[in-house]
C-alpha cells in the first residue's frame, strides 16, 4: 500500500503545476550560473518530494523518549 | 606508552597498529518513528512491527533463517565506568536493559495508556519479536519506543561509516515491507535526534580501550573535545531549546539535551561523557566507551570524521599526549558552539584564555597528527591504511570551516543542512519559524532515497561519497571480517535453525540430538575473524560437525 502522502498530488500548494522543471538549459551557460541554476532545480525537485502540509506534517511527528 | 611499530600486536590493541584511528569500534541508531495514517499508534508497537518486518525478510533471504534472539546474560547497564555499580532500586526502569523486554498489552498499557493501545486496533503483542541478530553481525531491536540497530564491531572508521550506513538500509528494508502490507499503516522512519519537541533519542558511539587508561583522564582528554567536535560532524537542526521554544538554526541536533558533564544516565540528565561501564569483553583488559553525544549521521564524510578523529582523541589519550584544556562551564559551551553557526563565538578557558571551537579543534589535531606521526601509523604508505585519510580529511574540513565554507557543504552535514534551508529561505523569504524549515530540517533525515532530502543531495552528488553504494549494499548481509562479528554473522547466516540466541560476546547454540544447549562465549573482539574462523565455516555445512569442531577450540582460539 502507498504511503498516503504518496497518493496527494504535489506536495507544494496548487501553482506548483506551473513550476515544474522546465528542460535543462542550453549546454554552454557560464558556470556561475550553472550553479544557481543547480540551486534552482534542487530546490524545485525537492518540493516535489516535500510532505504536504508542513505545518500538520511536523506537528505530528511526536516522539517517546530516548537514550 | 612508548611508540609502537605498525602491525605489530601490541597488548590491549590485540593486533591492531596503535596511535591513529584503528581501534575496535561500532554505531548505534535509535531512528525516529511515524507512522503519518495512523497518529497516535503506539511507538513500541510500530517498533516491534519494524523488527518483525525485518525478520520477513531476512525469513526471505536465506531460508534457515538469518536472524537469531539476543542473549541478555551479560548486559551490566549498571556498572559505572567510575567503579561502583547503581542499585537497581535507584536505577530508573529505562537504565534495566539487562532484561528482555515483554512486549504484553499489560506492559504497554502501564507505560502509555491503555488508550494508546487501543487506539492501536489489535493485541498482536503475544507474537512480536523485539530483538534480533543479524547476519552481518548487527542487533537490530526496539529500544524504548525506537527501533534501534546496533552495528556489528568494526576496526576502523570506514568499515563504522560501511556498516552504520547499512543499517540505513535495514530499516529501509523494514519500512518497505510496512509499506507493501495492506493491512498495516506505513511508517516512516528518520535517522535524526530529536522531534523538537523536548523529546531526544540517541545515536551512540563505542569504542574498545584498555581499561589501564585511567577514567579522569578520558574525561578530561574528551571533554574539550566533544564539546567542539560538532563543528565536524553535527547535523543541525532547526530550532533552539529543547522544545525549539525560540526560532533559529544550530549546528547539532543533541547538544541543547545534555545537563551534566559525567554520569550513568543516558535518558534522563544526559552527560557528555557517560559512564555506563559494559565492557561485553575481557572486562579486567578492556572498557567499551560509550559515547552518547554525537549526533546521527548521514552525511560519510561526517561520520567518517566523527569516529575518525575520536579515535584519534583516544589514542592521544592512551599515549598520555591529550592537550592540556580545560573549558569554564563545558555544558554551557557545548550549546554556546552549537548555536554559534558563525564559528566565532570564544570559549572561556580554565587559564583564561578565549578560543574559538575551530582553534581547539587544530589543537587537537596537531597533537593527534604528531602522536600518530610519532607511532608510524600516519604515513600515506606505510602506515595503517586509515590514520593518513582521516589527518587529511580532519585538516580539510576544519581549513574549509574556517574560509570556505560553501566547499564544505558538501561534507559538513550541518552545513549541506543550512545551504538546503537558506536556498529556501532566499526564495521563498521564509523565517526560521516557518513550518516549511522545519519539515525540511524532518525530512532531511527521511531514510527513503526518494523522499529523504539528504538522499536526494547525494543523488545530484552534492553530498560526498567515502564508501560506494555496493560496499554498503553488502554489509547488509556481510559482517565485517576482522572482529568477532565475522563468527556472529556467519554463525546467524550459515547456521541460524541452530541456534538459540546470540549477544556480543556469545554465541549459543541449540543443536538437535544435544542434551543441552552450547555456549561459545566470544569474549576477545579481535578473535574469530574470518583469518581465524572461516576455514572452520569452509570445512562445515552442519552445526553438529561445526560445533564438535569447535568445542576443541574456542572460536578464533
Amino acid at each position: 500500500m502507498a504511503g498516503q502522502e504518496q497518493q496527494q498530488p504535489q506536495s507544494r500548494d496548487t501553482e506548483v503545476d506551473e513550476d515544474v522543471p522546465a528542460a535543462p538549459p542550453a549546454p554552454g551557460d557560464a558556470q556561475a550560473s550553472a550553479a544557481t541554476q543547480g540551486v534552482d532545480d534542487l530546490l524545485d525537485e525537492i518540493d516535489g518530494v516535500l510532505e504536504s502540509n508542513a505545518e500538520e506534517f511536523v506537528r505530528a511527528f511526536v516522539q517517546k523518549g530516548g537514550q | 606508552m612508548t611508540a609502537v611499530v605498525p602491525g605489530r600486536p601490541a597488548d590491549t590493541a590485540g593486533g591492531l597498529p596503535v596511535g591513529g584511528a584503528m581501534r575496535v569500534m561500532g554505531s548505534e541508531t535509535e531512528y525516529g518513528i511515524h507512522a503519518p495514517s495512523a497518529p497516535g499508534a503506539n511507538a513500541t508497537m510500530m517498533s516491534a512491527r519494524v523488527i518483525q518486518a525485518y525478520a520477513q525478510v531476512t525469513r526471505q533471504r536465506a531460508a534457515g533463517g538469518a536472524e537469531t534472539r539476543w542473549d541478555y546474560t551479560d548486559e551490566e547497564p549498571l556498572h559505572d565506568a567510575r567503579g561502583w555499580t547503581l542499585e537497581r532500586g535507584s536505577a530508573d526502569p529505562e537504565q534495566l536493559t539487562d532484561q528482555p523486554p515483554v512486549l504484553d498489552a499489560e506492559a504497554i498499557a502501564l507505560a502509555y495508556g491503555r488508550q494508546e493501545l487501543e487506539a492501536d486496533g489489535e493485541d498482536e503483542s503475544g507474537t512480536l519479536l523485539m530483538n534480533m541478530v543479524l547476519g552481518n553481525g548487527a542487533r537490530l531491536y526496539v529500544d524504548h519506543a525506537h527501533p534501534e540497530y546496533s552495528s556489528p564491531e568494526v576496526t576502523n572508521p570506514r568499515a563504522a561509516v560501511t556498516w552504520d550506513a547499512a543499517g540505513d538500509l535495514v530499516a529501509l528494508a523494514a519500512v518497505r515491507r510496512l509499506a507493501a502490507d495492506p493491512d498495516l499503516p506505513p511508517v516512516n522512519l528518520y535517522k535524526n535526534n530529536t522531534d523538537n519537541k523536548s523529546v531526544s533519542y540517541g545515536s551512540h558511539e563505542n569504542y574498545l580501550m584498555p581499561r589501564s587508561v585511567p577514567f579522569g583522564e578520558i574525561v578530561r582528554g574528551l571533554t574539550p573535545f566533544f564539546v567542539t567536535r560538532q563543528i565536524i560532524c553535527g547535523a543541525g537542526r532547526v530550532g533552539l531549546g529543547q522544545d525549539s521554544a525560540r526560532s533559529g538554526y544550530q549546528i547539532s541536533q543533541r547538544a541543547d539535551f545534555f545537563e551534566t558533564e559525567v554520569g550513568l544516565e543516558t535518558t534522563i540528565r544526559r552527560p557528555i561523557i557517560n559512564t555506563r561501564d559494559e565492557p561485553h569483553a575481557t572486562a579486567d583488559k578492556y572498557r567499551r566507551l560509550h559515547v552518547i553525544i554525537g549526533d546521527a549521521n548521514l552525511s560519510q564524510a561526517s561520520n567518517f570524521l566523527k569516529f575518525g578523529t575520536t579515535a584519534m582523541v583516544l589514542s592521544l589519550i592512551e599515549a598520555g599526549l591529550a592537550p592540556r584544556i580545560e573549558i569554564h562551564e563545558p555544558v554551557a559551551a557545548l550549546q554556546a558552539v552549537s548555536h554559534d553557526t558563525s564559528l566565532t563565538a570564544l570559549l572561556r578557558l580554565g587559564d583564561g584564555r578565549r578560543i574559538t571551537a575551530l582553534d581547539l579543534q587544530w589543537i587537537y589535531l596537531e597533537a593527534a597528527s604528531k602522536h600518530a606521526q610519532d607511532t608510524g601509523v600516519a604515513d600515506a604508505v606505510d602506515g595503517d591504511g586509515h590514520t593518513h585519510e582521516v589527518l587529511e580529511r580532519w585538516s580539510a574540513t576544519l581549513s574549509e570551516l574556517g574560509g570556505d565554507r560553501a566547499a564544505a557543504a558538501s561534507s559538513v552535514e550541518w552545513l549541506a543542512k543550512l545551504s538546503l534551508l537558506e536556498g529556501y529561505r532566499q526564495r521563498d523569504g521564509l523565517g526560521w519559524d516557518s513550518a516549511r524549515l522545519g519539515l525540511v530540517d524532518l525530512q532531511w533525515a527521511d531514510i527513503r532515497p526518494e523522499k529523504g532530502l539528504y538522499y536526494r543531495l547525494l543523488a545530484r552528488d552534492r553530498m560526498q561519497r567515502i564508501v560506494d553504494d555496493a560496499a554498503i549494499a553488502r554489509a547488509v548481509t556481510e559482517p565485517p571480517s576482522d572482529t568477532r562479528a565475522y563468527f556472529r554473522g556467519r554463525c546467524v547466516s550459515r547456521f541460524g535453525a541452530d541456534l538459540a540466541g546470540a549477544s556480543w560476546d556469545s554465541v549459543i547454540f541449540d543443536v538437535p540430538g544435544r542434551g543441552r544447549l552450547q555456549r561459545v562465549p566470544t569474549r576477545e573482539p579481535l578473535r574469530g575473524t574470518e583469518a581465524l574462523t572461516g576455514g572452520l565455516f569452509a570445512r562445515h555445512r552442519e552445526a553438529a560437525t561445526f560445533l564438535a569442531e569447535l568445542l576443541g577450540l574456542s572460536p578464533g582460539s
